[in-house]
């Protein structure tokens, strides 16, 4: 059997009063692409925010790729291989392409102490080829990332992470406030990643959006897993029912 | 008018060098000839630099994201510091450098009680612009120190140089630090930084900036070159006045809001902030020619500020819509 490439164990959260994980136990198998789902404040977005690094765990274990990790913010788990694509907040709209591709993982020149100058060039070049390689068409690297529509800043988000080399792309409702057309392009992106041997965990409240697209479904309510199947074994009917 | 939105989307500071342009052709007809006269010119340029280094500031901080209105107040503080050090004997090097410090540490305080509580920093700045003030003038000891004579290096700062003495050594300091802040906004990694903080600080946060730190460093840079500017008045002056910069930071502001700076930050460049500098000089200076009563000065100046944050606002929501035509 392959190994998970994150193996959740044991994990609880608290905010202040409210218990929001409860003992989740869970393992990602690489390449597969994992829907989760679940009501309003279920604790989807609270476990892949420790998963990315932005929120820190009261307890329970987490291993990467089998070694155990302890994020410590958005950078460590950029680091390791981990990519999170939010529905709004991972784009800055008033600057560029490629600008925003490398927000705080900036190619310098005549570096000192991890502050440079900017390689506008390679900067360019390099956000061109990624933006094609998701095979998303865009005019200039220079546009204004405000200037795109919501399908296309996730693509922008998309070939970011995917240009970053990672490993896992956690994906929060990233089809929130999208048009038909614009979220059945977000919808290609989160079914390319297979071929791009790229593990994804993909959060939607549309249930058909996430059979569309995955391999396995689990399903949260109030901090527990309370679901957790292979698309092929289950149906919409009985994912329905739990939640 | 869709090729012009995009070029003001690009340089938001062209707007203020259209109206720079016409305003001189104005002043330079209602004057008979003498606000661009050699002169003129020489007047203009030597003051300049104070109010563009704090307005350079200002802009780089508003792109941040945050507000600074102790500016004015930092402006007297760290000369003052300078002042009363060297009266008491110590050598100018090592006055400078506290006075310059005491600036850094200004800066340091706003950044730190703005991020770390979570404050406006109109709010944390207001208190500091009170605070900063009253420590000038208790220093001060009530009257300016009176300064050894040629204990101030001149020549290094306030001298006039270039042919016909046409600029102040001051310029000089302006147009080198005009151009070092440039850079760092437009071409280096910590410039980017600073953009997406201001810009979209969620993004920023998740993309790993560390944006606390990024704002202190940029309040820091901001109080520094108030309190540059302000001994650069003193040594202008010849004496520390203790109510030097008053009104200051409104006008660094305004300059940076005219020269096309987003006060919701994110949207700005430093050229912007001296083009805006240059234009409330100019006003200044121009009305006075036309001899106009100097008190429309202030008049002036508001209005072009409110005017100014209006066309910019519409203009960029005119721009938005076109994009929103073009996506779909
Ligand atoms: N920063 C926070 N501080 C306090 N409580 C929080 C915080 N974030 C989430 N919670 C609480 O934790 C619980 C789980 O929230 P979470 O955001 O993980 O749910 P979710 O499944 O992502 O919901 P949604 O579908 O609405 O995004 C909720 O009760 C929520 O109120
Ligand atoms: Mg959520």
């Amino acid at each position: 059997m392959t190994e998970p490439i994150i193996q959740v164990r044991s994990l609880h959260k608290w905010y202040s009063g409210v218990h929001a994980l409860k003992d989740v136990s869970l393992d990602v198998l690489p390449n597969e692409i994992l829907g989760l789902v679940g009501d309003n404040g279920a604790g989807k977005s609270t476990l892949i925010n420790i998963l990315s690094g932005t929120q820190t765990r009261t307890s329970g274990e987490i291993l990467f790729e089998g070694r155990a990790v302890d994020f410590r913010g958005p950078r460590d788990a950029m680091n390791a291989g981990i990519e999170t694509i939010y529905q709004y907040n991972s784009m800055v709209p008033t600057m560029s392409i490629a600008r925003n591709m490398f927000i705080g993982r900036e190619p310098v020149k005549y570096g000192l102490f991890g502050f440079g100058m900017l390689d506008t060039k390679r900067m360019a070049d390099e956000s061109v080829k990624a933006i094609a390689d998701v095979d998303l068409h865009l005019r200039s690297p220079d546009a204004l990332v405000g200037e795109l529509s919501g399908g296309q800043r996730q693509g922008v988000a998309i070939a970011r992470a995917m240009h970053f080399k990672s490993k896992v792309m956690i994906l929060d409702e990233p089809t929130n406030h999208l048009a038909v057309k614009e979220t059945e392009k977000v919808l290609g992106f989160v079914k390319s990643l297979n071929d791009l041997s790229i593990t994804g965990i993909f959060i939607s409240h549309n249930i058909h959006h996430v059979f569309e697209c995955c391999d396995r479904i689990v399903a949260m309510a109030r901090g527990e897993i309370v679901l957790d199947r292979r698309v092929e074994d289950t149906n919409m009917d009985e994912v329905m029912d739990v939640l | 008018m869709r090729r012009l939105l995009k070029i003001y989307l690009e340089k938001p500071e062209l707007a203020g060098v259209v109206f720079l342009i016409v305003l001189a052709a104005i002043f330079q007809h209602q004057s008979g000839g003498v606000f661009l006269n050699s002169f003129n010119l020489q007047g203009l340029l030597g003051l300049l630099p104070e109010v563009a280094l704090v307005a350079m500031g200002v802009t780089l901080l508003m792109i941040c994201g945050e507000f600074d209105l102790s500016v004015g107040s930092v402006f007297a503080l760290c000369p003052m510091v300078m002042a009363v050090m060297l009266e008491a004997g110590s050598p100018f090097i090592l006055a400078y450098a506290a006075g310059l410090l005491v600036a850094l540490m200004v800066g340091f305080t706003n950044g730190f009680l703005t991020v770390h509580f979570n404050i406006p920093s109109f709010i944390t700045t207001l208190g500091m612009l009170f605070v900063a003030r009253s420590i000038t003038v208790v220093i001060s000891g009530g009257f300016p120190p009176m300064l050894p004579p040629d204990v101030l290096p001149k020549w290094l700062f306030t001298a006039y140089v270039g042919p016909g003495g046409m600029f102040r050594m001051s310029f000089l300091w302006f147009v080198a630090v005009a151009v070092l802040l440039t850079v760092l906004l437009q071409r280096t990694n910590f410039g980017n930084w600073i953009r997406a903080t201001g810009g979209f600080l969620p993004a920023a946060q998740s993309m790993g900036i560390p944006t606390k730190k990024v704002k202190i460093a940029t309040f820091m840079i901001c109080s520094l070159l108030a309190g540059f500017a302000g001994t650069i008045q003193v040594m202008r002056l010849g004496a520390p006045l203790p109510s030097i910069g008053e009104g200051l930071e409104l006008q660094a502001v305004a300059a940076a809001v005219i020269g096309g700076t987003a006060l919701t930050g994110g949207i700005g460049t430093i050229l912007g902030g001296i083009i805006g500098a240059i234009l409330i000089r100019v006003i200044d200076n121009g009305l006075v020619l036309s001899q106009v009563d100097a008190n429309w000065f202030k008049l002036a100046l508001g209005a072009l500020t409110v005017f100014a944050v209006i066309v910019n606002s519409w203009l960029r929501a005119k721009a938005k819509a076109i994009k929103v035509e073009t996506s779909t």
